[in-house]
């Protein structure tokens, strides 16, 4: 289980409305850049790493993710005072499960050679911890709509960074954006690595390095 | 029906298509976990363990229940309930019959349901066709392959204590490199064979 992250905002208790909008905005910034879920408290790695050799299937997870949390936070948030406290995570999970469903079916239905390209990963966005993890940490303790929002802006920090690492393995790696050739096959010559799993590591670890180079954070506590 | 034996794919899972650095699944606890060997080799033993009888179960829930049903839009939620039923389930007997088991592995079995190999694993044998036996092989590659690569990690990431790492690419970040290094590694088990 992800270690609930306890934002400044976790406890947030809504009194009037004068404070909603700082709020919301601030929760919008927190998801987005300044606390994003993927570079800086490294969750949802998996699907990020796997689905990014392409920008096009980048933003379809990306998309993915932002329905499923945005409606999951939602749900959790107005059955968090039903909900009794010990079976919270199998419910959660049920209603994390049932948005992921949603999502695939529509997939199928409609997108078959998408769904085929990301194969399992769809499934996955029920063990993507950022969808747990926003869950535990934010809304079950606020109110529905400050949920919703929260949901939004992680799914928008994860999207941002999917794309991120997705521009540079696809430009590298086959040199297009969405399929259309950017570099010419004349003087480019591909990277092929990068479609390949290790390009997807290296990216990965390089943006990690410039967020915390640009951003120093705390000494880290294991050292290495 | 895949056709493969079921050798190749318990090989293939563990080398070529290694779960974790072929598949990118359980990159979260391998990156938590991976800092001393006991706890990688702890979490590696588990994890196999779980993804073995998971995937068997799962592909005799799928096969005997599911698609008699024509309920394999439910697969998903079928999948992630048995999982955590099934890592409960353990937890509860090892903790009951083996205390000394429970204290080593005792802390890893609640992390693993949410480790996304497990259900990755599951996934990937509905998508690929594969038969019990299929299933169970890969289950046990797929373990042995994570397992690997966690323990690899683990004692690289012990020797870089003497290292001077940049600051800011101290924890995360190195992993993460070093892993891309490790999938090129891998890769070169690439020509031997493969499974789709």
């Amino acid at each position: 289980m992800p270690q609930p992250n306890e934002g400044p905002h976790s406890h947030a208790n809504t009194g009037g409305c004068t404070s909603c909008r700082g709020l919301c905005k601030e929760a919008l910034k927190e998801g987005i850049y300044k606390n994003n879920p993927v570079t800086c408290q490294v969750l949802g790695i998996c699907s990020c790493l796997a689905v990014t050799n392409r920008l096009e299937n980048a933003l379809v997870m990306g998309g993915a993710l932002l329905f499923v949390l945005t409606l999951s936070n939602l749900l959790v948030s107005l059955l968090r005072k039903q909900m009794p406290h010990r079976i919270r995570m199998v419910a959660e999970v049920a209603i994390i499960a049932t948005f992921v469903i949603f999502f695939d079916q529509f997939l199928k239905a409609f997108y078959w050679d998408m769904s085929k390209q990301l194969g399992p990963y769809v499934g996955l966005i029920i063990t993507n911890c950022i969808v747990m993890g926003r869950a535990e940490a934010f809304a079950l303790q606020n109110p529905p709509l400050l949920s919703m929002l929260d949901g939004i802006a992680n799914a928008l920090g994860f999207a941002a960074v999917l794309a991120l690492i997705a521009v540079a393995r696809e430009l590298i790696g086959s040199g297009s954006l969405l399929g259309v050739p950017i570099l010419s096959d004349a003087w480019y010559v591909k990277n092929v690595l990068f479609v390949l799993a290790p390009g997807a590591f290296f990216t990965a670890g390089f943006l990690i390095w410039a967020m915390n180079a640009i951003h120093p954070r705390q000494p880290s506590e294991s050292g290495v | 029906m895949n056709s493969t034996p079921a050798l190749n794919i318990f090989v293939a899972s563990i080398l070529t298509n290694n779960i974790l650095l072929a598949s990118f699944l359980g990159m979260c606890s391998f990156l938590v976990c991976s800092n001393s060997i006991e706890t990688a080799a702890g979490l590696g033993t588990a994890v196999t363990f779980v993804l073995v009888s998971t995937t068997t179960l799962n592909y005799l829930i799928y096969h005997c229940v599911l698609v008699p049903l024509g309920l394999e839009v439910l697969a998903f939620i079928i999948f992630i309930a048995v999982i955590a039923a099934f890592v409960q389930f353990v937890e509860m007997f090892v903790e009951r019959f083996s205390p000394a088991l429970y204290y080593a592995l005792g802390i890893f079995l609640p992390l693993i349901t949410v480790n996304c190999a497990i259900l990755g694993a599951s996934l990937f044998m509905v998508l690929r066709e594969y038969t019990l036996v299929q299933s169970a092989a890969f289950g046990l590659g797929a373990g042995l392959g994570w397992t690997l690569a966690i323990l690899i990690m683990a004692g690289l990431r012990q020797k870089m204590g003497y290292s001077n790492v940049p600051e800011p690419l101290r924890g995360t970040g190195v992993v993460m490199l070093i892993t891309g290094v490790l999938a090129m590694t891998f890769m070169g088990f690439a020509g031997m064979m493969n499974i789709q």
